[in-house]
C-alpha cells in the first residue's frame, strides 16, 4: 500500500489559522468573525494583519451568523468562526433562514468538533454537526483531515461561490497530506489501492483509516483508503468505483451515525452498488470528558476499531 | 419632495393591492401590512436613495431590510409599484411557482428582496452585516430595517443591538413598528415590552418616535429627522406608532387581522373605504 509519513503532529484549527494569515494577504474581500474564541480559531495574525476587516461579534453567535449574512451584501466573503456546537446547532434557524435559504456566500468555520474536543465534556463536543448541515440545501459541507488539508480547504473555499461548513478539529493529529496541496470541493481522494474492502473516512479518522490498512496488510487483507474531505457534494462515483471492485465498506467519521456521512455513503450505494458497510461513528449517543485518545477509544473511533469493522465486514460479503 | 398628494394616492392603492392580494388566496397578513403603508410609500419613494433596477450588492444606494417578512404584501405591493416588477405579478401572491413566496425570499430572485425572513428576529443582524459592509466599501449610503414590536421578543435582536451600539454601526436606521398587537393579543399582555425608546436608548441606540406612524407627513419627517442623525456615532433607532389594519375601519382596534384575510363580502367593505387611485393591477 502506498505510504504516508506524519510531518508533526499538529492542530486542524491551526491549519485554518494559517489558511486565513493567506487570505488576507491575499483576498481583500475576506473578512473574518469570531465569536469570542480568536485564541481557539487561531486567527490573531489575520486580525493583527487586518484589524478592519475583523468583527468580534461577542458571546452572540446569531447575531454573528446575521451579520456575516449582510455583509456578503457588498460583495464581502465573510468567514464566521467559532466552536462547531455554537456554530451549528445554536444558530441552526440563522444558518437555515439568513444563509442557506438565501444563498449568502458566508463560510461557517467550525473548530472543536466532534468527541476530541475532550475534557471540556459533551456541553461543548458536538456530533451532530454534519447531518445539520449537510441537511441544508445548497451547503457545502467539508471536513479536512489534517493540517495541510485544512488549510488548503481554507483557501479553497474563498473561491468558492455560496454557503460552505467547514469543519475541523482541537487536538494535534498526524499531518501526513503534501504542503501547498491544490483542494478540489466534492473531490475524493484515493490514499490507497485495495481489493478486499474500502475504508471511507473523514476529518480525523483518515489517519486512523491508513494505520488500519498497514496493520490489515500485515494480516493479509488489502485495503483501499479513501478520504472523504467533503461531505456534500459527496463525490459518489469514487464510492462506487471502489466499492464494485471491493465489495464491501467500513465508514469512519468523528460524527454520530446518524446524519454523518456513513448514512450519505449507505444512500449512495443503495442507490447505486449495494453492499455491506459497517460504520465507525458514535452510536447515538453524547460525548463525555476524557482525554482525546480516551474517549476515541471508548467510543470505537480508531485503528483498532476500523480493523475489526474491516474484518466483520468481509465476512458479510 | 415629492407631491404629498401623489403619495397619499399610493399609499390608498397600496392598501387595495394588499387586500385584493390576501382575499385571493386566503391568506396572507393584512394588518401589520396595512399598518406600515404610509412607511413604506414614505422609505421607497421620498426617503430612500435608490438606482436604478436591482443588484443584490446594492453598492451606492441605499439598502432596505424587511425582518417582520410576514408583512410581505405591503412590502410587494410598494415594490412592484416602485418598478422593481410587473404590477400584475402581484396576481401570483402566495400561489405555487410564483415569486412572491409567502413570506420574502431571495429564492425565487424577485429584485428587491435581499434576504429571506419570516422566521423573526433575524433581520436586525443582516441589516447590521450590511451596514458594516457598506463602511468598508466607502459606501456612504444607509441601510434601513423595519421590525414588528412583538418581534423584540427574540433574543437575536438583543444580541444586534448591543453589537451595533458597542460598534458605532451608525450608517443604521431600524424602525420599530410599534402597533402593540401580536398574534396571541396585545403586546403587552403577552409579554410586556414596556418602554421600547426607553430599552434602546440605555442600550446605547439615538432614538426617535414618530407618534402617529399612519400620518404620511409625520413618517416623512421622522425619517429625515433620522437620516441627520446618522454618521454621529450611534446607530439610530425609529419607535413609530401604527394602527393594525389601518385605513379599513373594521381590521383596526384588534389584533384579529393579524393573519386572517377578508371574505367576498368585507372585501368589497374594505375596498369601498379606500377608493381606487392609481388603477388596480
Amino acid at each position: 500500500m502506498t505510504k504516508y509519513t506524519d510531518q508533526g503532529k499538529k492542530d486542524t484549527r491551526s491549519g485554518y489559522g494559517e489558511g486565513m494569515t493567506e487570505l488576507g494577504r491575499t483576498n481583500p474581500n475576506v473578512v473574518a468573525l469570531c465569536a469570542d474564541l480568536v485564541g481557539s480559531l487561531k486567527i490573531q495574525t489575520f486580525i493583527d494583519e487586518n484589524p478592519e476587516r475583523f468583527f468580534q461579534v461577542g458571546i452572540a453567535e446569531a447575531n454573528m451568523m446575521g451579520i456575516a449574512a449582510g455583509m456578503t451584501i457588498g460583495g464581502k466573503i465573510p468567514f464566521a468562526s467559532t466552536f462547531a456546537n455554537f456554530a451549528t446547532g445554536r444558530v441552526y434557524d440563522q444558518i437555515r433562514q439568513s444563509i442557506a435559504y438565501s444563498d449568502k456566500n458566508v463560510k461557517i468555520c467550525a473548530s472543536h468538533a466532534g468527541i476530541t474536543l475532550g475534557e471540556d465534556g459533551a456541553t461543548h463536543q458536538i456530533l451532530e454537526d454534519i447531518g445539520l448541515m449537510k441537511m441544508l440545501p445548497g451547503m457545502t459541507v467539508i471536513n479536512p483531515c489534517d493540517f495541510n488539508q485544512t488549510k488548503a480547504a481554507t483557501l479553497a473555499i474563498a473561491e468558492h461561490h455560496g454557503p460552505v461548513y467547514l469543519r475541523f478539529g482541537r487536538p494535534k493529529v498526524a499531518n501526513f497530506t503534501p504542503v501547498n496541496q491544490k483542494f478540489e470541493i466534492g473531490k475524493a481522494l484515493l490514499l490507497t489501492e485495495g481489493s478486499d474492502v474500502t475504508i471511507i473516512a473523514t476529518g480525523h479518522l483518515v489517519w486512523q483509516a491508513l494505520l488500519a490498512a498497514e496493520n490489515l496488510e500485515n494480516q493479509g487483507v488489502s485495503c483501499e483508503v479513501i478520504n472523504i474531505h467533503t461531505i456534500k457534494p459527496l463525490d459518489k462515483k469514487a464510492i462506487i468505483d471502489s466499492v464494485q471492485k471491493t465489495g464491501c465498506v467500513v465508514s469512519a467519521e468523528e460524527h454520530n451515525y446518524l446524519g454523518g456521512l456513513g448514512e450519505s455513503v449507505a444512500r449512495t450505494l443503495a442507490e447505486h452498488n449495494p453492499a455491506p458497510q459497517e460504520f465507525i461513528a458514535t452510536k447515538d449517543t453524547f460525548g463525555e470528558s476524557g482525554t482525546p485518545d480516551q474517549l476515541m477509544d471508548k467510543y470505537g473511533l480508531n485503528a483498532k476499531a476500523i480493523e475489526a469493522a474491516v474484518h466483520k465486514v468481509i465476512k458479510r460479503k | 419632495m415629492a407631491d404629498i398628494k401623489q403619495l397619499e394616492d399610493l399609499v390608498v392603492q397600496v392598501r387595495r393591492d394588499i387586500l385584493r392580494m390576501v382575499h385571493k388566496v386566503n391568506s396572507g397578513h393584512p394588518g401589520g401590512s396595512l399598518g406600515c403603508t404610509e412607511f413604506f410609500v414614505a422609505l421607497y419613494n421620498e426617503i430612500m436613495n435608490l438606482k436604478d433596477g436591482f443588484d443584490m450588492d446594492g453598492i451606492g444606494e441605499d439598502l432596505f431590510f424587511l425582518s417582520n417578512g410576514h408583512i410581505s404584501p405591503v412590502f410587494y405591493s410598494v415594490l412592484a409599484r416602485k418598478g422593481y416588477f410587473p404590477v400584475e405579478e402581484l396576481n401570483t401572491f402566495r400561489l405555487i411557482d410564483s415569486r412572491l413566496q409567502g413570506h420574502p425570499t431571495t429564492h425565487e430572485g424577485l429584485p428587491g428582496i435581499r434576504v429571506a425572513s419570516g422566521s423573526l428576529g433575524q433581520g436586525m443582524s443582516v441589516a447590521i452585516g450590511a451596514a458594516e459592509t457598506k463602511k468598508l466599501n466607502k459606501d456612504t449610503s444607509l441601510v434601513y430595517s423595519l421590525h414588528g414590536d412583538g418581534e423584540l421578543q427574540e433574543g437575536q435582536n438583543w444580541e444586534a443591538i448591543i453589537y451595533a451600539a458597542s460598534k458605532k454601526v451608525d450608517n443604521l436606521i431600524c424602525t420599530i413598528d410599534r402597533n402593540g398587537q401580536q398574534i396571541d393579543g396585545p403586546t403587552e399582555e403577552v409579554m410586556a415590552l414596556g418602554d421600547v425608546s426607553e430599552k434602546f436608548s440605555v442600550f446605547g441606540w439615538d432614538v426617535l418616535e414618530i407618534e402617529d406612524g399612519n400620518d404620511l407627513k409625520q413618517v416623512i419627517d421622522g425619517l429625515n429627522e433620522a437620516k441627520n442623525r446618522t454618521g454621529k456615532g450611534k446607530p439610530v433607532c425609529i419607535v413609530m406608532t401604527t394602527m393594525m389594519g389601518n385605513g379599513v375601519d373594521f381590521m383596526m382596534h384588534t389584533h384579529a387581522w393579524h393573519g386572517k384575510a377578508p371574505n367576498d363580502e368585507q372585501l368589497a367593505t374594505a375596498l369601498a373605504q379606500n377608493p381606487e387611485t392609481l388603477g388596480d393591477y
